[in-house]
């Protein structure tokens, strides 16, 4: 019997019949993009709004009194818990993975389109149960956002009875989803890519989604059986994580556990979790820079490869969090080296992106100017990680602004640049309509400066030992009255830039409604997303026939062409082409087709 | 160029250079049904779920600072006076392996599209898995009631014996039992001739995840009776 790829055989779409269907139970993969991404930015406002309360009470401690010393706490946790998690993770993978994916590997979906649409709502849930820990009894937990115990259920912190165990269903609850959403992607980029578009053709934002996934699927696992573990000891009082521990005079009913246990399983997720936000920062960013330089992407299968080396990497340097917690000195040597080598593959990838702007047509558009700004803070934010890699230096620094400072420019500022980037540069496919450029270029600019001047001052104040997750500095010996003027100007810095954002929802919002037609893919990209039939794609994407793919996504300012771009779905035979992978699915049969 | 020479050069290849072949290929990396590679990949990260379970299990037990209690002693059954160590478990074991078994024939009898006995093979596995957690209930019922063990507490030595006991065993047994409700829809629909048109690979897809739920069960089996 001839056997026929699946690929090529139709896939029954669930064709939406009311306005519920189309818009709210959708199973279309780029609403369910919108929702899964609209979502993400409505709890980071959340987070946002937590972290001006907390930089209110730090710049200005004796004016505002809006916080104390325990809702303090909960701030600190529910921000890093929502930005790493309910926002970065959800608004790359579950909001640009579900977009492009289909379209930049030229399908009409996702394969499992039902699964995919459950994802979402399941991660809505986990969204609600987190923000029902605000008004239960006791707030959310404040823990910290890595939870540690014993502490996180000890009764001096802050939500130790209701808000931990909301966070932890809420977890387990967005594992779920995100596993739901991530078996789809995964398998998508695996099976379902069009004709002539093999593995090595596919465009580094695909690579870097897909990677991630793959990541999220193999991270996760081990934070799912930290909570369950959590849950244990705080619902049915098991000892898991908690040792032997006196509290107020009185023994706790808790023996024999291993809080050090709870940090292998937190950071062996952690660690991945920071290049689960990473890797599709690096992805969509390449593609960018590649569209707006006019250029092809420096060294594709060098990126392409540096990707895959920092996704294995990362699983084997998660104790470099745990220096302080104490370990074997041929541990620290071990996890100090493996921290450093990822090093490599992630500086050639900073050098790649510098290498295609070099002697590009450099169009500054407003997606250029926030990835030229991202290349800036990352490298700032990734020099600051080798520091921290050494032991030695990390032990004075760890539990410092130093780290604050290093996370957030690395995965706080950088993948925030380029979420904007992402916006603006796909705007006009997923509205058909383009932004205010005016406003845009505010928006860049006050983030980007006010993103230095919020936390260059603390790689500062972290050497001078000013700790994290502190209320208030009171009077220290070793930190002098200045590092608190330093403070209130971060604290000035930090409204500007929170009310900088304004400017962006208003732009895209405004926008939607009043902004200029684009014209069909105003930047010139080669890449398959932006050669659809229509503007915005429809449901099932590319018409009555699937797309062709005859060469890389990169063929941009190529000599002899008619334009400065050629489209992946230009046969080879009408244009010429740099790519390396001479595959032409027009003559060259391959396996998939027999 | 002849028609020979050309089917030779399309012809898979094994070994490395079909690995390559399918890695390089357009469309498709694995010449599998998507719902297949979907089920692959969700049972790798399942993977990952028991490894850090039973890994933690590990160190838990290390770090415990009572005794550890015998495993042989507690789980075994008196038959007239005389203790028999481990007997139920060995039947456990056994009944999820010849479930594997019935699971493999469902799954050959599905490719050769006969109905009644696919069904019927995969009621049968269902069966032996509803009996594995049924048994499972009498064991916790056992322990519980009979020597006092909970999942905070176990008047035999080191508390976490209870914790880690319940835990593990109640995440496989959900697994279990999620797999034996897998099977009984997909049996019925095998049974309807739903799947007349799309093929019978979907036995195939259950049948994975019901090997690897076997599968997970020999290394609970190993790590917490033997050991
Ligand atoms: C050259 C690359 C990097 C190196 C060598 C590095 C190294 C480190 C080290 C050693 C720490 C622990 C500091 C301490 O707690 O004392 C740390 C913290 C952190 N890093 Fe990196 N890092 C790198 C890149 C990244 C990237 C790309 C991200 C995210 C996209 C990231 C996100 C974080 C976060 C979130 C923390 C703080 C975790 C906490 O709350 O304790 N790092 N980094
Ligand atoms: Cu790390």
């Amino acid at each position: 019997m001839a056997y026929v790829p699946l690929a090529d055989q139709e896939q029954e779409l669930h064709h939406p019949h009311s306005w519920v269907t189309k818009y709210v139970f959708s199973q279309d993969h780029k609403v369910i993009a919108i929702q899964y991404g609209s979502t993400a930015v409505a709890v980071g406002v959340v987070a946002l709004v937590l972290s001006l309360l907390m930089r209110l009470q730090l710049g200005f401690p004796e004016t505002f009194s809006l916080i104390d010393p325990s809702s303090y706490y909960q701030a600190v946790t529910m921000h890093g818990m929502i930005m790493v998690v309910y926002l970065l993770t959800a608004l790359f993978l579950g909001g640009f993975g579900n977009y492009l994916i289909p379209l930049m590997v030229g399908a009409r979906d996702m394969v499992f389109p039902f699964l995919n649409m459950l994802s979402y709502w399941v991660y809505l849930v986990s969204v609600i149960i987190l923000m029902a820990s605000f008004f239960a009894p006791g707030g959310p937990t404040g823990a910290g956002w890595t939870l540690y115990p014993p502490q996180t259920s000890m009764a001096g912190t802050p939500g130790h009875d209701w808000g931990i165990i909301l966070m932890l269903a809420s977890l387990a609850v967005f594992i779920v989803a995100f596993t739901m959403g991530g078996l789809n992607y995964v398998t998508t980029v695996l099976q379902a890519r069009c004709r002539g578009l093999t593995m090595m053709r596919l465009p580094l934002s695909v690579w870097g989604i897909f990677t991630a996934t793959v990541l999220g699927l193999f991270a996760f696992p081990a934070l799912f059986v930290a909570a369950i573990m959590m849950a244990f000891d705080t619902l049915l009082h098991t000892s898991f994580f908690m040792p032997a521990i006196i509290e107020a005079g009185q023994p706790l009913d808790t023996a024999g556990g291993s809080p050090i246990l709870f940090q292998h399983l937190f950071w062996f997720f952690g660690h991945p979790e920071v290049y689960i936000v990473a890797l599709p920062v690096f992805g969509l960013v390449s593609d960018i820079i590649s569209t707006h330089a006019r250029k092809n992407i420096f060294g594709y299968r060098m990126m392409v490869w540096a990707i895959i080396a920092i996704g294995g990497l990362s699983f084997i340097v998660w104790a470099h969090h745990m220096y302080v917690s104490g370990m074997n000195p041929y541990f620290g040597f071990f996890f100090a080296t493996t921290t450093l080598i990822i090093a490599v593959p992630t500086a050639l990838k900073v050098y790649n992106w510098v290498l295609t702007l070099w002697e590009g047509d450099i169009r500054m558009n407003v997606p250029m100017f926030f990835a030229i700004g991202f290349i800036f803070t990352f490298i700032h934010g990734g020099l600051t990680g080798l520091f921290l890699g050494n032991v030695v230096i990390d032990l004075p620094l760890s539990d410092t602004y130093f780290v604050i400072a290093h996370f957030h420019m690395v995965m706080g500022v950088s993948p925030v640049l380029v979420f904007f980037a992402a916006v603006y540069h796909w705007f006009p496919l997923m509205s058909g309509k383009m932004y205010n450029e005016t406003i845009a270029k505010w928006h860049f600019w006050l983030t980007f400066l006010g993103a230095y001047a919020i936390y260059l001052p603390m790689h500062y104040l972290g050497f001078l030992g000013v700790p994290r997750r502190y209320y208030a500095l009171g009077s220290t010996d070793f930190i002098p009255e200045s590092a608190q003027a330093l403070n209130a100007n971060i604290t000035i810095a930090a409204l500007i830039v929170g009310a900088a954002q304004l400017l962006f929802l208003f732009n895209i919002i405004w926008s939607l409604k009043n902004g200029k037609k684009a014209e069909h893919n105003p930047w010139g990209s080669a890449s398959l997303e932006w050669q659809t039939p229509d503007v915005p794609p429809v449901h099932g994407n590319w018409g009555p026939k699937l797309p062709s793919v005859y060469r890389w996504a990169y063929d941009y300012s190529v000599p002899g062409a008619h334009q400065d771009f050629i489209p992946q779905s230009t046969p080879e035979a009408d244009e010429p082409t740099v790519d390396e992978q001479h595959f032409d699915p027009d003559h060259d049969q391959s396996k998939a087709d027999i | 160029m002849s028609d020979i020479a050309a089917t030779d050069a399309l012809a898979p290849k094994s070994g490395v250079e079909g690995l390559v072949d399918d890695w390089s290929a357009d469309k498709q990396t694995y010449h599998v049904p998507w719902g297949k590679a979907m089920m692959w990949i969700f049972l790798v990260s399942d993977t990952f779920i028991f490894t850090c379970f039973l890994t933690s299990y590990m160190n838990v037990r290390w770090t415990a600072t009572e005794p550890w209690p015998y495993p042989s002693e507690i789980f075994a059954l008196e038959f007239g006076g005389v203790p028999i160590p481990l007997i139920l478990i060995a039947i456990m074991t056994f009944i999820l392996i010849t479930s594997s078994g019935t699971m493999a024939l469902a799954v050959n009898y599905g490719y050769r599209r006969d109905r009644q006995k696919t069904a019927l093979l995969m009621l049968a596995t269902a069966a032996f898995g509803a009996s594995f957690v049924g048994m499972q209930a009498f064991e916790w019922t056992k322990l519980i009631t009979g020597e006092g063990i909970r999942p905070w507490a176990n008047p035999f030595g080191a508390p976490q014996f209870g914790s880690v006991f319940f835990m593990i065993t109640g995440f496989h047994g959900l697994h279990v039992t999620g797999g034996v409700i897998y099977l009984l829809i997909v049996a019925r629909k095998v049974y309807l001739g739903h799947y007349e048109k799309k093929g019978y690979e979907i036995v195939e897809i259950a049948g994975l995840y019901w090997h690897f739920v076997d599968l997970v069960w020999v290394f609970i089996f190993a790590l917490f009776y033997l050991w």
